[in-house]
């Protein structure tokens, strides 16, 4: 009786799951096993209710994009409703570009029906022919996961002519993308699927007016599809009780770097970076000191210690200056250097920029050559106000998130933690060695 | 990147010359099956052979630069045929923070190539790649689909001596 029950870890008791709820418990292998646990009936009941309906239930719910932005779910299915087209395309992005963070992955390697089933439920929501799930090539076994339970859906009759006797016919395929990270960025991807160069485009138009051959295309993320079967069988209330009342739901992060337990964790949002760092992934391993959180990917922003207590939400995160993003999350302690960190994820945009517009492509090099020099001991006297004021005109300058996000690391390092890049340009050494 | 110069052998040209026909046939002539041709000859060849892409060209109806210009766009595509044994080392955020950098140059150092390079007798070669999602084990590298979690400069040693 002395050794407490598992359920009141931490890890446990917090931990919240609502788009992994089956992973790891059923086999995604076998459609049986998730039709077992219920899965489509959300389908089948949907298939008998109005579209308008779904996407009310869906708009209740406060559903925000996982992709990053959190752009409201509904009202983009709204808005690719009543476009006047009748070939409509809704395209499934598992992209996942950032190079820490493999949650979608997981996803769809474990239960990729729940996904399939928010996919054509969206499909049948904004009355789509077409589907499509874009996974990157790197992926080999999600891909063919993937795959096999499109094959899976067809033969049960969820996929394909005339979708469970209801007249609604979706034809869904996999198209694997090719390595870019700048391919996750939505008008990029069309370009990709449309057999060039993955560059974005200027918007508006939106995907939603004119997106893959021109026609009006809804573009979600694994996550985002992935909640969707939950919310229409539980109810959009239910699923307001999840999270806070501008982000309702749950947060999948990939928590990497010094922590004790390293790995996917799924909370509710609105849970602060305190309890998740310390809590569910157990704090700093060797008594270490903790001492910044980067979130968001090479697009996000790195926060020391006094936002420890900023809930994990859209808003909040944005308001902090680092960014929900791609949900990749990596704690440091004392001993890492913030000037390195910085420097590894611009030198990962860098190389991904497409090399549309002058700022990013150029801009992002200079930065990266003047972060060279300071990590090298060989920074001089104005390096940093160069290095500041090259990253807000690289903002201001590039067309897509790529650019506009790709600063986001040195300016929020710079703002925190000037007085390590200080020690590196003014007295030649790293504070954190 | 280019490799040190590689020459590819009667039989690899022969069968370059051969198969590709049944792959370029499995798919229509259009613009948008690009990406997806350039996949399957990259899975059969393990890289794009330049008489492949030529091929490619025509059978869409495209120029040649506008296939090269999409092919080195993407990263998932090789100009160069990989060595017998593949080594990728993960430079993803995680194993960044642990050191991967340090397994690269070790790697490198070996070799006597860069990352993105087979060596001249066709061996080895080594690619950085992104998280490859076991960062729990971080530093990583991927040693012939075998995944090697913890790496150490002692271990890259390690391997070689079972290889040889
Ligand atoms: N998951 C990942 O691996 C990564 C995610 N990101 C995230 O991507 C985000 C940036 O993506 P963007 O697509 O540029 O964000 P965005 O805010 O421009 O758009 C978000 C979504 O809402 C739609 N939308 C926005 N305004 C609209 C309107 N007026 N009418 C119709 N639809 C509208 C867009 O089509 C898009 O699908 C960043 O927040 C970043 O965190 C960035 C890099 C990697
Ligand atoms: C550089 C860049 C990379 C992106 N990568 C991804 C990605 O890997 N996965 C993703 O879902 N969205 C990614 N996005 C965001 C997409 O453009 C788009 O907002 C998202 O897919 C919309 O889905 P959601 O509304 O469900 O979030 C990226 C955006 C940018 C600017
Ligand atoms: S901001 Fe960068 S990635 Fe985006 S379009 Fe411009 S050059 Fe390309
Ligand atoms: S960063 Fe190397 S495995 Fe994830």
């Amino acid at each position: 009786d002395l050794i407490p029950p598992v359920t009141t870890f931490p890890r446990f008791s917090l931990e919240q799951r609502v788009v992994m709820e089956y992973c790891g418990f059923i086999s995604p292998w076998d459609i049986r096993e998730y039709i077992e646990k219920g899965g489509y009936e959300a389908l089948a009941r949907a298939l008998e209710t109005d579209p308008s309906r779904i996407i009310e239930e869906i708009e209740k719910s406060g559903l925000r994009g996982r992709g990053g932005a959190g752009f409201p779910t509904g009202r983009k299915w709204r808005l690719a409703r009543n476009q006047p087209s009748n070939g409509k395309i809704v395209i499934c992005n598992a992209d996942e570009g950032d190079p820490g963070a493999y949650m979608d992955r997981t996803i769809i390697e474990s239960n990729p029906h729940q996904l399939l089933e928010g996919l054509i439920i969206c499909a049948y929501a904004v009355g789509a022919s077409e589907a499509i799930v874009y996974v990157r090539a790197e992926y080999p076994l999600a891909v063919k996961t993937v795959r096999h339970a499109i094959e899976e859906a067809r033969k049960y009759g969820f996929v394909g002519e005339n979708i469970l006797g209801s007249g609604f016919s979706l034809d869904v395929r996999v198209f694997q993308g090719s390595g870019a990270f700048v391919c996750g960025e939505e008008t990029a991807l069309i370009q990709s699927l449309e057999g060039r160069r993955g560059m974005p485009r200027h918007r508006p138009p939106y995907p939603v007016e004119k997106g893959l051959w021109g026609l009006p295309t809804v573009v979600n993320n694994v996550k985002t599809l992935a909640s969707v079967p939950a919310i229409l069988s539980k109810g959009a209330e239910w699923f307001r009780s999840i999270g806070t009342e501008s982000s309702p739901g749950t947060a999948i992060f990939s928590v990497v770097g010094n922590v004790k337990h390293a790995g996917l964790v799924e909370i509710a949002m609105g849970t602060t970076l305190r309890e998740l760092i310390f809590e569910v992934c157990g704090g700093i391993p060797g008594k270490k000191k903790f001492k910044a959180v980067q979130i968001g990917g090479p697009s996000g922003g790195c926060l020391p210690e006094e936002f420890l207590d900023t809930p994990i939400d859209f808003d909040s995160l944005t308001r902090a200056g680092a960014m929900m993003g791609s949900g990749g999350m990596v704690v440091m302690d004392e001993d890492s250097c913030m000037v390195d960190v910085a420097r590894y994820f611009l030198e990962f945009t860098q190389k991904e920029s497409c090399g549309k517009c002058t700022f990013c492509r150029i801009g992002t090099k200079h930065m990266l050559d003047i972060l060279d020099r300071i990590t090298k001991g060989e920074g001089s006297g104005n390096d940093l106000e160069l290095l500041e004021r090259l990253a807000h005109e690289v903002k201001a300058g590039s067309l897509c998130g790529l650019g506009k996000t790709a600063p986001n690391p040195v300016i929020t390092s710079l703002k925190y933690f000037m007085d390590e890049y200080r020690a590196h340009v003014e007295e030649k050494r790293c504070p954190a060695l | 990147m280019l490799a040190p110069h590689v020459d590819l052998t009667e039989d690899e040209l022969r069968a370059i010359k051969e198969e590709l026909p049944g792959i370029l046939r499995k798919f229509d002539k259009h613009r948008s099956n690009l990406i997806p041709l350039l996949q399957a000859v990259q899975e059969r060849f393990r890289y794009l052979p330049p008489l492949a892409m030529q091929e490619v060209a025509r059978y869409l109806d495209i120029s040649l630069s506008e296939v090269y210009g999409v092919a080195t766009f993407y990263n998932q595509f090789r100009f160069y045929p990989p060595g017998r044994h593949e080594i990728k080392v993960c430079m993803g955020t995680a194993c960044h923070v642990a050191g991967g950098d340090i397994i690269l140059e070790n790697f490198e150092r070996r070799l006597g190539i860069k990352a993105g390079q087979t060596t001249p007798d066709r061996e080895y070669s080594i690619e950085r790649v992104a998280c490859v999602g076991c960062c729990a084990l971080a530093p990583v590298a991927v040693v012939d689909d075998n995944v090697v979690g913890h790496m150490q400069p002692s271990k890259v040693e390690g391997l070689f001596v079972q290889f040889e």
